[in-house]
């Protein structure tokens, strides 16, 4: 039977690629420089281990990744996460989803948002800030995205300012970025045991 | 758009210039950085940069940004290489033909991408780290092509 997981949930999956990951005792010096390896720190998941076959990109790529979604000011940290679900549910990454689902749920201290969202997927119904968010979302994910500046209109009626606006337009990109990583290069697996 | 673009320029200083993107300043200049790393890398791997820049520039047509795609298509005079910024062109060989399909289902359709178009690329001779840098160029392009559209509809919004 497939250990493959093929519907959202918050409970994290393990993650199995479909190339096979850098080895660690061949990588090259760029390579360990990317994957930020230390005698300290030796724990390298499958998933970066995949992506060290470019280092170049790898590295440039975790600052951005960080700063979209942590760096103070702007959109909080719940509604970037928001966005990140918004594209992982319309490129149904799984392994995304529910990443950022569980963030969400522990940075808003609710899972009803999250439960919403996974039962009803790109339909879901939320409060009109969180719906605003959302659906912006979805439509930016949309290849090609289908935004227009009606749904920006939308987005500022919900009470988003300019800077947050902008902080959603990022954190619903990057995860456009991230969702062609993860779901494209491995499976979301049930974990053992 | 107010005055015609110059193919040349960054699309990122453009992006970055607007007002309330100037609080993420750091954000776009990693943004250029990134660009550059899938673009042109130091280590090109199977996919030298002017074939790269095609298939950016064929990325952003999919994703109905010409002037992205111009920008892209500036910086590739081979004309055998620019005749991949169209979408209709599928490639030359059966190699190629089997890596645009696969970049056009990651741009357009990622959702419904299976393990089997992983393997249909192995089996046409992509080694696995030419695999990663495929997908990583066609990732950011994602990014950039939502960024710069996201930012249109705001620039617009508020004129």
């Amino acid at each position: 039977m497939s250990r493959v997981v093929h519907r959202f949930t918050r409970n994290v999956p393990d993650w199995q690629p479909r190339v096979t990951p850098v080895d660690l005792t061949k990588a090259s010096p760029e390579q360990l420089d990317a994957l930020k390896v230390t005698p300290s720190n030796t724990k390298v998941s499958d998933y970066v281990l995949v992506l060290a076959h470019d280092p170049e990109t790898l590295n440039v790529r975790s600052p951005l990744f960080n700063g979209i979604m942590y760096d103070p000011g702007g959109l909080s940290r719940a509604e970037r996460e928001l966005g990140a679900i918004g594209a992982s549910v319309v490129n149904r990454c799984i392994y995304c989803a529910a990443v950022h689902a569980a963030r969400h749920a522990q940075l808003s201290k609710d899972t009803a948002v999250t439960d919403e969202l996974f039962a009803n997927g790109e339909k879901a119904k939320l409060g009109p800030r969180d719906q605003a968010i959302f659906d912006y979302s979805v439509k930016l994910s949309q290849s090609p995205p289908a935004v227009t500046e009606a749904d920006t209109a939308r987005l500022r009626e919900a009470g988003l300012d300019e800077a947050e606006i902008v902080d959603l337009i990022l954190s619903t990109a990057l995860f456009g970025w991230a969702n062609r990583l993860m779901h494209i290069l491995g499976d979301p697996v049930r974990k053992d045991g | 758009m107010a005055q015609p673009a110059n193919p040349e320029a960054s699309p990122w200083l453009s992006a970055a210039a607007s007002a309330a993107a100037q609080s993420r300043s750091t954000i776009f200049e990693m943004s250029r950085q990134a660009e550059s790393a899938v673009i042109d890398p130091r280590d090109a791997g199977g996919f030298p940069s002017g074939w790269r820049r095609a298939v950016a520039a064929r990325i952003a047509t999919l994703n109905a940004l010409p002037e992205l795609a111009a920008h892209y298509l500036a910086g590739v005079t081979d004309p055998a290489l620019r005749g991949l910024a169209d979408p209709s062109e599928m490639g030359r060989d059966a190699r190629e033909r089997s890596v645009i399909t696969f970049m056009d289902r990651v741009a357009t359709q990622p959702r419904a991408v299976q393990a089997e178009e992983i393997e249909a690329l192995k089996a046409a001779g992509v080694a696995d780290a030419n695999i990663v840098r495929l997908c990583e160029l066609n990732a950011f392009m994602s990014y950039q092509c939502r960024v710069l559209a996201g930012l249109a509809a705001l620039k617009g919004a508020s004129a």
